[in-house]
């Protein structure tokens, strides 16, 4: 017997058994196809890509796309590379996520351990701003950028993914420590330890998963932006995804398909590697996020 | 003695405000950014803004205008049509994976990884891909040709009819996988025995299914409907990045006609009038949801 969770009281027969295998292997097939040609593709001279088929391997490996997307390709009008935008992103998301994350910590402590009359409704307001369509607060978000004076920047960035990103962190620390004995938040307190010393001492400890879920949410989520950066990030600050839209759709000259995708799975290769690495945990947050418990 | 006591009063007054005192930054944060703003957009759509914000108050005419632009409608059908494909065929798919999955699968650590990893991309490098793909001179249909299948033909990208479903494609794509492990995660919270006790009772595999199954799994269609509603509103890069709107004006949402109204036709007014219509198009579902959540968790 297997683990409990994964024995399933149904019975297939031989037939079934194929049908299934079958399915799930074809939808693998589907789900893989898009990085498979992007893969290869990126990795053929130009002339192969335009004269053969999308599926074969490359015959001429070749690296030219890569270092061309990262280094020398045209990204709007100056011949960088994505290399200036990508670490743009780094600046932009790391500085985002933290804050973001330690700030979801301290009021899912607050919304759970030393609540107070109209909490329920405070976190309604932040749980509703996770889902509204962000067009109703462009407008004045690039006036008030501006009236702040970082408009075009990253820590304007920084500031307009935290601000909508808070509610997404709150969400997942008050659920997690809803579950956690209040029991033992009072008997602290009877003992004299104070609000920070019970967060530091007792919350903080047993905070590792939901820290890592909330990290890796809000890293793909601001890591794969696209509206806000194009919206508020200028030419200095640009991101990735907005740097790998123009390289993409630039008009002039030869469309060089292969550079493109080097791109393209260039921008993907941060979120993927977190995937990789803490996929189940990735898995787990996006979960928290809509199952809320 | 008393000094001390009034010392210990004022440090417990202290520690009940610290909470607070923390807590309000985000309260702040979150008035206005959220609510101010929102408040804010409304105002200027029922202003005659243009190019910049302007506060000449003007009621709701910009609403009759919006509502009697053609680009308007036209998105809004299309929004209709790919919302409504969008969450069926995702259900459909990942309600099916699931269920295969379910059947103790071989392979499963193997497979469920490849479903879900388009949910890390940015829908920017899943439009990228797939415009490539999609292009009939490029991708699937020139593939065919150079394979021997000359009469393929695939160019619904390049179809004004038919180019709002290959949004509805590249977005099943990169979403399903994620709906299939919603449902996953709903199959194996049923409890076994109650699929024993039904199969004693000679209940066929599909009865199991459709009698027991699929309507114990509520909450997983609710919460992934929800999400998949609120994801076709918002949809924005994946058009910019796979058609740009077009061919023509054949695959514009409101998230696209919001944004060049607003920001390149210099009619804020109208622009701020299509957010507040997708504002209320998502409270409409989100705002009974929440509430049935937070109610519930209540008690």
């Amino acid at each position: 017997m297997s683990a409990v969770s994964q024995d399933t009281a149904v019975k297939t027969s031989r037939v079934a058994q194929v049908f299934i295998y079958l399915t799930l292997v074809l939808f693998a097939l589907f789900y893989l196809l898009p990085l498979y040609v992007m893969l290869t593709n990126s990795l053929k001279p130009l002339s192969e890509i335009t004269g053969g088929d999308m599926m074969s391997l490359p015959r001429a490996l070749t690296f030219e796309p890569w270092l061309s997307a990262w280094a020398t390709a045209q990204v709007g009008v100056s011949p960088t590379g994505l290399r200036p935008y990508f670490l743009n992103s780094i600046l932009m998301v790391v500085p985002a996520v933290a804050i973001s994350t330690v700030m979801g910590a301290l009021n899912g402590y607050i919304l759970t351990k030393w609540r107070f009359r109209g909490d329920t409704l405070l976190f309604g307001l932040m749980l509703f701003s996770c889902f509204i369509p962000f067009q109703i607060v462009l407008i004045p978000m690039a006036r008030m950028l501006g009236l702040m004076g970082i408009a075009g920047t990253t820590q304007g960035l920084v500031l307009v993914h935290v601000v909508y990103g808070i509610g997404f962190s709150t969400l997942y620390f008050r659920n997690y420590y809803a579950s956690f004995p209040t029991e033992l938040v009072r008997a602290a307190m009877i003992d004299g330890a104070g609000f920070f010393r019970i967060f530091w001492r007792i919350m903080l400890p047993v905070s590792g998963p939901i820290a890592v879920v909330t990290i890796i949410w809000q890293f793909t989520n601001i890591w794969n932006d696209f509206l806000f950066g194009a919206s508020f990030a200028g030419l200095n600050a640009m991101p990735m995804t907005v740097a790998l839209n123009n390289l993409v759709n630039s008009s002039t000259g030869v469309r060089e398909y292969n550079v493109h995708f080097a791109g393209a799975i260039m921008a993907a290769l941060p979120t993927l590697l977190v995937y990789i690495v803490a996929g189940r945990f990735f898995v787990r947050g996006l979960m928290a996020g809509s199952v809320k418990g | 003695m008393p000094i001390q006591s009034r010392q210990a009063d004022l440090r417990t007054r202290l520690q009940d405000l610290i909470p607070k005192i923390v807590l309000a930054p985000s309260l702040a944060v979150v008035l206005i950014f959220v609510y101010g703003f929102i408040a804010f957009t409304v105002y200027l759509s029922m202003t005659d803004s243009k190019m910049l914000p302007s506060f000449d108050f003007i009621g709701l005419e910009n609403f009759g205008r919006l509502f009697a632009l053609p680009a308007w409608n036209t998105a809004l059908v299309n929004l209709v049509i790919f919302a409504t494909l969008y969450i069926a065929i995702c259900t459909v798919i990942g309600l099916g994976l699931a269920i295969l999955l379910d059947q103790k699968i071989r392979g499963e650590g193997v497979l469920r990884p490849i479903y879900l990893y388009p949910m890390a991309l940015s829908f920017i490098v899943t439009g990228t891909a797939w415009k490539w793909f999609l292009d009939p001179g490029l991708g699937l249909e020139n593939t065919m040709h150079l394979w021997g299948w000359t009469s393929f033909e695939f160019n619904w990208i390049k179809d004004r009819n038919m180019a709002i479903y290959t949004l509805v494609l590249a977005a099943v794509w990169q979403t399903s996988g994620f709906v299939m492990a919603m449902f996953l995660a709903g199959l194996r919270g049923i409890d076994n025995e109650i699929l024993k006790a039904a199969q004693i009772d000679g209940a066929s595999n599909v009865a199991l299914y459709r009698r027991i199954v699929i309507p114990m799994l509520r909450p997983a269609f609710l919460s992934a409907f929800v999400i998949l509603f609120h994801m076709a509103i918002k949809s924005y890069d994946l058009v910019i990045a796979l058609t740009g709107g077009g061919p023509g004006r054949a695959t514009e949402l409101p998230a696209t006609f919001m944004y060049s109204y607003t920001f390149t036709r210099n009619s804020m007014g109208i622009g701020a009038a299509s957010a507040v219509i997708m504002l209320m198009t998502v409270a409409a579902i989100m705002i009974p949801y929440l509430y049935s959540e937070l109610g519930a968790k209540k008690e």
